[in-house]
Order: C-alpha cells, then sequence, then structure tokens
C-alpha cells in the first residue's frame, strides 16, 4: 500500500486516538507479581451496602456467570425486636436487580454481600477428589476446570452456599476474587463497582494496606466462626441473625 | 408444594446429588451386607446358613459390579474419573472410594468366589461343550489341578480371604457412611455414628436380599426351602436389624436432645417435606414392621408357611425401608438450606441421565447379572453326576 505524506497525517492522528482506546481496556501489567507476597481477603462493610446489585451484575459480566447462578449476591435481613433467630430475609434473584420495597414495617433491615469466603482451612478443597480446586500459594481458593470431574462434593462441603455446577461446562465455580485482575495490580469487578465502597479488596500481607489498621480499630466477624474456615472475608458491622 | 419455602441461599436451590446417589450406598450396602452373611458360614461356622453361602457371594459381586455405575453417571465429566486413580487427593474422602472398590472387587470377593468355585469350573470346563467350555477353560486361568491337597489350599487361603474380608466389607461401607458424615456443613449428614449406622443398615440390607433371593430362586427352581437355614438367617436379620434401629434412634434422640442451631429446620423438615419417605415408609413400615414381625417368629412358634410368608414380607420391607434410609440421608440432606432459613425440593427427571428410568435399570442391571452369574455358577449342588465327588487327579 502506498502511503502519501497526505494520508500519513491523517491515520496519525487516529491511530494515536485508538491506542488511547487500546491503553484504556488493557488491565495494568505487573511484571513483578509475586504469589508469596499476597495473601488476599475482603472486607465487607454492612453499614455501607445499599443493595443496589452493582456488585452482582458486575461480577455477572466480568465473569461471565450464567443466570440463575451466583458467584456473589446480596441477601436483605429484616429483623424484629430480639428475634435474631428468624429473621426474614430475601435475596431476589441474588439482588442483582436492587430490592423491591420493604414491606415490613419496624425492627431494622440491612443488605449482607455473600461471595465465596476464600477459606485459609476450606473444606471445599479438602473434600476434592482429585485436587481440582486448592488454595493458590496468595490465599485464593481457585478450581482447574480443566480437571474437574464435576462431583459435585465440593459444593455440598461449602458452609456457605457459594459454589454451583455451572450448566454448560459441568464444573464447579465460586468466585476467584477475580484472580486474572487482581494479580495484574486491578481490584476485582465487585469492588470496582460498589458505590459506597462497601466492599474492599485486602491484601493481608501488605503492611501498607488499610485493612490492618481497619481490623484494629473496628469489631469485625465472619460468617459461621464456629466451623472453623478461617475465612479471609470480613464483615463489618455484622448482626448476630445473618447466617 | 412451592419449589422453595422461606430463604435458601440462591445457589442452593438446585439439588446437587440425585437419586443415583441414593443408588450407590444402596447398592454397596447390599454389597457388603451379603458379604457379612456369607463369613457367616465360612469364618464363623455359622453352618445353618450353608445353604446360601454361594448365593450371597454371587449377590455381592453382581451388585458390587453395578456399584460404581450411579457415580459414573452422575459426574459432570465421567472421561476424568480415571484421575482419582492416577492423582486421587488425599484430604478427600472420596478419592480413595476408587482403591476402596478395587480392593474389595479385586482382592476379596472374585478371589474368594474363584477360590470357592475353581473346583466347580475345572469340571465344568471338562464336562462343558462349545462356548460354555471356553468361558470355564478361561475361568480356571490355566489351573485344573483339583487334587486333594490343592483343594486343601484353596480351602485354607479361601478362609484367610474371607477373614480380610470382613474387614474390607466394614471398611468399603463404613467409608460410604464416612462420605457424608465428614461433611460438617450439613448437620443431617455430619454425625460419627454415620459409618455405624451405614454399615448396620448395609448388613440389614444385605441379609434381607439374600434371604428373599434365596427363597425366591428356591420356589423358581421348586426346591424345598432349607427352613433351618431360612430361620438362622431371618434370626441374624432380626438382631442386626435390632442394633441398628437402635443406631438410628440415638442418632434422633442425641439431636432431639441436644437441639443444637439446626434442630429446628431439621425438625421441621421431618415433619413436612421427609414425614411420608422417613416417618412412614423408614421408620414405620421399613423399620417397626418388620423388626415386630421378625419378633414373631422367634417368639410364637409358627408354622412354616407362615414363616415363609412372613420372611418374605418382613424382607420385603426391609428393603424398602433401607433404600429410604439412603433416600432421607441423600435427599434430606439437600432439602433445607445451610441457613437454615428454608427449603427446597427434589423433582426427579424421568428421560434424564439421572432420571428415574436409569435409576430403575441400575436397580434391575445387578439382578440380570446375578442371573447370569447363577447360570455361569450355580450356587445350589448339582443333580447331575458331574459335580460329584472326583477321585483327584
Amino acid at each position: 500500500m502506498n502511503i502519501t505524506r497526505r494520508r500519513l497525517l491523517i491515520l496519525l492522528p487516529a491511530a494515536a486516538i485508538a491506542w488511547k482506546h487500546i491503553l484504556a481496556g488493557t488491565p495494568e501489567e505487573s511484571p513483578n507479581y509475586k504469589l508469596t507476597e499476597h495473601w488476599w481477603g475482603m472486607l465487607v462493610d454492612i453499614t455501607k451496602c445499599i443493595g443496589c446489585g452493582n456488585c452482582v451484575r458486575a461480577c455477572q459480566t466480568e465473569n461471565e456467570v450464567p443466570d440463575g447462578y451466583y458467584r456473589t449476591w446480596v441477601e436483605r435481613y429484616h429483623v424484629e425486636g430480639w428475634g435474631s433467630e428468624n429473621p426474614k430475609v430475601d435475596s431476589p434473584d441474588g439482588g442483582k436487580n436492587g430490592f423491591p420495597p420493604n414491606s415490613q414495617t419496624g425492627g431494622k433491615n440491612f443488605f449482607v454481600p455473600k461471595l465465596c469466603n476464600h477459606c485459609a482451612e476450606s473444606p471445599c478443597t479438602q473434600v476434592c477428589p482429585v485436587g481440582a480446586t486448592f488454595i493458590s500459594p496468595d490465599g485464593v481458593v481457585l478450581i482447574d476446570p480443566t480437571y474437574c470431574l464435576g462431583c459435585r462434593y465440593c459444593v455440598q462441603a461449602c458452609p456457605y452456599g457459594c459454589r454451583f455446577i455451572h450448566p454448560e461446562k459441568q464444573t464447579a465455580e465460586k468466585c476467584t476474587l477475580c484472580y486474572h485482575r487482581i494479580t495484574k495490580g486491578l481490584t476485582t469487578a465487585c469492588c470496582e463497582s460498589c458505590p459506597t465502597g462497601a466492599r474492599q479488596l485486602v491484601d493481608l500481607k501488605n503492611p501498607k494496606d488499610p485493612i490492618h489498621e481497619f481490623l484494629r480499630t473496628h469489631s469485625i466477624q465472619v460468617l459461621k466462626p464456629y466451623m472453623a474456615t478461617n475465612s479471609k472475608v470480613f464483615y463489618n458491622g455484622l448482626d448476630g441473625s445473618v447466617r | 408444594m412451592p419449589l422453595v419455602d422461606g430463604f435458601m441461599y440462591p445457589n442452593e436451590v438446585e439439588l446437587q446429588w440425585s437419586v443415583l446417589i441414593v443408588l450407590y450406598p444402596y447398592l454397596t450396602g447390599l454389597v457388603a451386607g451379603a458379604f457379612i452373611l456369607a463369613s457367616l458360614e465360612r469364618v464363623f461356622r455359622v453352618e445353618a446358613v450353608k445353604p446360601t453361602y454361594r448365593l450371597a457371594l454371587l449377590t455381592a459381586l453382581a451388585f458390587l459390579l453395578v456399584a460404581p455405575l450411579p457415580l459414573q453417571l452422575h459426574l459432570g465429566h465421567p472421561e476424568r474419573s480415571f484421575e482419582m486413580y492416577l492423582t486421587p487427593h488425599r484430604s478427600s474422602a472420596m478419592a480413595m472410594f476408587g482403591f476402596v472398590y478395587l480392593w474389595y472387587l479385586m482382592a476379596v470377593l472374585v478371589v474368594e468366589i474363584w477360590l470357592d468355585y475353581r473346583r466347580d469350573i475345572v469340571l465344568m470346563s471338562q464336562s462343558s461343550h462349545g462356548w460354555k467350555r471356553l468361558i470355564y477353560r478361561v475361568l480356571t486361568l490355566g489351573s485344573d489341578n483339583i487334587s486333594e491337597r490343592s483343594l486343601q489350599i484353596d480351602e485354607r487361603v479361601g478362609w484367610l480371604v474371607t477373614v480380610v474380608g470382613i474387614p474390607s466389607a466394614f471398611l468399603l461401607h463404613g467409608y460410604v457412611g464416612f462420605i457424608f458424615g465428614s461433611v460438617k456443613a450439613n448437620p443431617w449428614w455430619s454425625t460419627p455414628l454415620m459409618p455405624v449406622v451405614f454399615l448396620f443398615s448395609a448388613m440389614v440390607s444385605g441379609i434381607a436380599a439374600v434371604m428373599l433371593l434365596y427363597m425366591f430362586l428356591n420356589w423358581l427352581r421348586r426346591v424345598p426351602i432349607d427352613m433351618p437355614c431360612v430361620d438362622t438367617v431371618a434370626r441374624y436379620l432380626f438382631y442386626t436389624f435390632i442394633i441398628d434401629f437402635s443406631l438410628e434412634m440415638l442418632d434422633l434422640i442425641h439431636r432431639i436432645y441436644e437441639a443444637d442451631e439446626s434442630f429446628r429446620s431439621l425438625d421441621f423438615m421431618v415433619h413436612s417435606r421427609l414425614f411420608t419417605s422417613q416417618v412412614i415408609i423408614q421408620i414405620l413400615a421399613g423399620t417397626v414392621l418388620p423388626i415386630g414381625l421378625l419378633a414373631l417368629t422367634q417368639v410364637l412358634k409358627l408354622p412354616e408357611m407362615a414363616r415363609k410368608y412372613i420372611y418374605s414380607v418382613a424382607g420385603l420391607l426391609t428393603m424398602v425401608g433401607i433404600f429410604a434410609m439412603r433416600w432421607n440421608v441423600v435427599i434430606g440432606g439437600q432439602l433445607f438450606s445451610k441457613s437454615f432459613l428454608g427449603y427446597t425440593t427434589y423433582k426427579m427427571g424421568f428421560v434424564t441421565r439421572e432420571g428415574l428410568l436409569v435409576a430403575i435399570f441400575l436397580s434391575i442391571l445387578p439382578l440380570i447379572i446375578l442371573g447370569v452369574l447363577v447360570k455361569l455358577l450355580p450356587p445350589w449342588p448339582a443333580k447331575d453326576a458331574i459335580l460329584a465327588p472326583q477321585p483327584p487327579a
């Protein structure tokens, strides 16, 4: 192709504009990412969650989660008086499209975002018969879809209901903490899309991570602590009624 | 009934383990139970049950051959199942299934059957013709020495295999119970009693199955039933059933008395979605009634015909009751939410990979295999002279 001077002058600004877009869509590279220097988890601040469902939608888009299955979801709790044993809970479509107005009066209402707890002593990885699901050296529970048998034992073993079988791939699936993003220096899709900062990706091995200060100054809880799974999803403001 | 009642975590609505996983412990239980009945004669010298010895072994083999099929059909990727042998994950309760299965099949059951039938196989390889002859010749594995001495060695090795086989049978089914009992996330399953309950219910179902098969096959062949034998088998069934029921009641009473955080949810489930299968079918029709019927035969001096009928009815009810027990464990354990706030429903397909039709086929398949095995290796003394004692070769 003959490129004349006139043609080149037209093409160069166009290429410059295009290049800017290409760069914007390319995740930041982290060539120096070292597995052993990280220990990932998440902080969920219940007092900040407004139940908008942005996180669920972002997760579904980012990770191509099939309809009707959830890597993350949001539950709405309604607790009256001292009845923490009998909370009213709903999560229509996993809270993906937000929540209808609450018809309940009195009591307290709050939202609880849920996801894989990336347990350090995870019962799901323990039971996998071939080790297709495992804890990465940086503390993320992952699944090798090329190795998973689809026996569903891990789904049964998860105390939090975080796993499902992908209807087409027929392998186990769950939240990966957007591993493809966090290893490139980005945050997870749910954290990025949360308008109130209710979700924060935390690196427990990074001394500069604000999580350390947060853990020192707040009452933090994990889900079902009696399961002794060493969960790494920490909740601030978690009510005793939450299951 | 709505699909979901109350609140379930969104991924919990769909049940993961279907009727095929109900069949899996049912079939392995029959294997373990039948083998333990066979060992009564071989190791514990209970001579009265001798007529059922070979039938029990063949029954165990027929059911064992089918036992892995429901698992295989259930897997999302059955083509990867061999990975469990190549790269087993040592911390997984499920990973050892392949090894326990192979050990039991190849090192215990097949060896014991072969040793016990070796003399017959050699004789039949000499007397039969055509393709049958070929089969028997292959089954001799090239050894046609049936001298007194070699048969004595067979007997001794067979005894040793049975001795090893008893803990192996315990391992096979206790292990299946452990697969469920070790899931701490599920309070319906998570109990150390689970392997023991599975084991005793396995013995109950296996003994009942062999008793029924023995009576049915004799009726089919128009051969009189050896009543002292059936009486003894029924007595063992009665004793084992009482232990099994006591263990199950112990589990139930413990749950009721302890009433931990899961109790209200599980209690409601038993009184609603599981009422028919658990209270009516498993406990009343499948346990209390057969135990009561068997108790009658122990207490009263009933005529032979009455005992036959009672054993048949009690045996059938037992089989149904133990199946219901497996159903209630496997399906019941998935009907409630781990949030303890709701319940889902099991919708069984019909002509699907894990549907009712496949389940029925897999339940009938062991009986077809048993039919072939019985034809090939008759478990009863032969009428013709072929199998009559021969002078040592």
